[in-house]
């Protein structure tokens, strides 16, 4: 009974999730079997140094790519049997992405891009949509700049368009790799704000990757990655090196 | 659909140097498409025209008398064979076959006619000709001498005559002037009732026509012709209505491709010539759309990557690409139709034969390029589609 209430609860769960790209003797395994929950409305940071498999496994949480082996369930479905067509529209439907370098669609405008995610659930823009996109703009501090296209808005703006277009389906969980990796502190601290507010208020689930401690110590939980396995797991302080540190 | 719509029309716009590029492309390659194809088809048309419209389509005539080798039980008496001399043949039961023709099928039009040699002459000149005797309005049918009335009436009966005016003008005849035919029979006497200007030298300078009675007179055929000419619904099933006549009533019947094997060769060889120049025009317009598209695949890997990320199923991507090629298509065909058509027209104005525009050939064209566009799409839409989202946005897959 108790299993069924925690498994409920859970957006994401992964049981002994290995990954290794290659064949034969070339063959590297990257993950070494993650075990991982996150909740439904939790913020957690995703920590680690370069190379310890950070990318790969938000990869794999965002359905992007299949693991070699190990159970993966979004939303209490295990991802494993789902074909492209399946796993395509779980991806619509439950997850919002938002990338190092924002990755907007350069031949479509700033409102476009933000209602793309809706547009590619429906087949198509409708003015409701727009609406709700141009709400979102305007809550990332972008009134006025729908029209716009991506290359007339500033690293930072991109990065809050990016935001709003991971809002825009209203997913339970987000994903976001290195959200604040290349812009300015303002900026970076601009972002962050964004994504603890939507967390705040619709109790969206965060999956932050980051380098950056002063980010990660921001997040409720913090989960530490190092070549591959789940090193450690838990409050900022209990994970952050620097901060315990200072602590002491 | 929209929404690939939408998308591949903003993929098309943002690469617009690009784009405009490969639509010249298609646009030159439909326009040729078009304008060879208007071309060789008026030709063809023209040439047809030309040679059918002074001949007829199947010519049904006796049976030559087939020389055979003396024998007497078996034994082969004669050492060689000659073949006979030529001579008169009765056309025996030429109104029943007249009859029979005019029901068979693919047949539209059947004229008896009486044609002999003459000599035609005004005082001291002289001019082989052809006597041509025939009711003129089935004559109409198989030569249309009526529509290329240079002066007179298109009229015959009695001594009246037709004559060309290659033949008017060395004679020296005008309008109701008397000259004289000449046969082995004797002289007599037409009178210029109409002078035409066929266009084909071997009438113009070399035809008497009459009524059928007047040359049944003059060549001494009384009540008899030399030939049934013949029209048919199809010209290209000229040989096999003539093969079938030949089988059902023994007379000969010769189709107009058997008498101008030179010209059917030179009209297949244009056809040929022109699919080719067309293939490889069609060719070199996909190629530059899939060159084209194959080149915006890498460009954009990593919005395809962020779209299917996003949740762009792998179909809507291929949709994307696929309708770049049908839009390079559609817009191509439409400013490449417009292009070659006007090109075909302004030559028209000086050529010597007059170019139509066949609405086959445009239809032709706008679906051939509206195919080339989707086919030469298929492979970078396919590529597009299968496209790893994770590596694409890595942009190293």
């Amino acid at each position: 009974m108790m299993g069924a209430e925690v498994r409920s609860d859970a957006m994401l769960e992964l049981e002994a999730v290995k990954k290794s790209f290659g064949e034969g003797e070339a063959r590297v395994e990257v993950l070494h079997g993650i075990d991982l929950r996150v909740r439904r409305g939790e913020l957690v940071a995703l920590v680690g140094p370069s190379g310890s498999g950070k990318s790969t496994l938000l990869n794999l949480i965002g359905l992007l790519d299949r693991a070699t082996s190990g159970v993966l369930r979004v939303q209490g479905r295990d991802v494993a049997p789902l074909d492209d067509v399946a796993l395509t529209k779980l991806r619509g439907e439950a997850l919002g992405f938002v990338f190092q370098f924002h990755h907007l669609v350069p031949a479509l405008s700033v409102v476009e891009n933000v209602m793309m995610p809706a547009a590619l659930k429906r087949g198509g823009f409708d003015a409701a949509m727009k609406a709700r996109a141009n709400a979102l703009l305007e809550a990332v501090g972008l009134k006025g700049q729908g029209e716009r296209l991506p290359r007339q808005l500033s690293g930072g703006m991109q990065q809050r368009v990016a935001v709003a277009r991971a809002l825009m389906n209203d997913p339970p969980l987000v994903l976001a790799d290195e959200p604040t990796g290349n812009l300015d502190t303002q900026s970076s601290d601009q972002v962050f704000e964004l994504l603890r507010e939507r967390h705040r208020e619709l109790g969206t689930a965060f999956v932050i990757v980051t380098h950056d401690p002063t980010l990660a110590a921001r997040c409720e939980r913090v989960v530490r990655l190092v070549d591959g396995r789940v090193v450690a797991d838990g409050t900022p302080d209990e994970v952050l090196e620097d901060r315990r540190a200072r602590k002491a | 659909m929209r929404l690939a719509l939408h998308l591949a029309w903003r993929f098309l716009r943002e690469g617009r140097a690009q784009s405009i590029l490969i639509l010249a492309g298609v646009t030159i390659g439909v326009a040729a498409y078009v304008f060879v194809s208007s071309i060789i088809a008026s030709l063809q048309r023209d040439l047809l025209s030309r040679t059918l419209g002074t001949q007829a389509q199947i010519v049904v005539s006796p049976p030559e008398p087939e020389a055979r080798a003396l024998r007497e039980d078996d034994t082969l008496i004669a050492r060689r064979v000659e073949p006979p001399e030529p001579r008169r043949r009765p056309f025996d039961g030429w109104l029943r076959h007249v009859r029979a023709l005019e029901t068979t099928e693919g047949v539209s039009a059947v004229c008896p006619k009486v044609a002999g040699p003459a000599l035609a002459g005004r005082g001291a000149a002289e001019r082989a000709v052809l006597v041509v005797g025939a009711d003129p309005s089935r004559l109409r049918e198989i030569v249309d001498l009526a529509s290329k009335m240079k002066d007179g009436a298109y009229r015959t009966g009695g001594d009246q005559a037709l004559v060309g005016d290659g033949l008017a003008d060395e004679l020296g005849l005008r309008l109701g002037a008397p000259f004289r035919v000449t046969t082995d029979r004797g002289p007599t006497t037409l009178r210029v009732a109409g002078i035409f200007d066929s266009g084909a030298a071997s009438l113009d300078d070399g035809w008497v026509v009459t009524s059928l009675r007047t040359a049944q007179t003059i060549t001494g055929r009384p009540g008899d012709v030399t030939e049934l000419d013949l029209r048919v619904d199809d010209v290209y099933e000229a040989e096999s209505i003539a093969a079938s006549i030949e089988a059902r009533t023994g007379l000969e019947a010769v189709s107009w491709m058997e008498r101008n094997r030179d010209l059917l060769t030179a009209l297949k060889s244009q056809d040929q010539s022109s699919t080719m120049i067309r293939v490889f025009v069609m060719l070199a317009v996909a190629m530059g759309i899939a060159s084209v598209l194959v080149v915006s695949v890498v460009q954009r890997r990593g919005q395809i990557g962020i779209l299917r990320a996003i949740g762009a199923s792998q179909r809507l991507v291929l949709g994307v690409f696929l309708l770049q090629g049908a839009i390079f298509g559609v817009i191509g065909a439409l400013f490449g139709v417009a292009l070659g058509a006007a090109f075909a027209k302004g030559l028209g104005n000086v050529t010597l034969f007059a170019i139509e525009l066949e609405a086959s050939i445009l239809i032709g064209a706008a679906s051939i390029s509206l195919a080339t566009g989707l086919v030469s799409a298929l492979l970078p839409a396919r590529r597009a589609a299968r496209l790893d989202p994770a590596a694409a946005i890595r942009g190293d897959g």
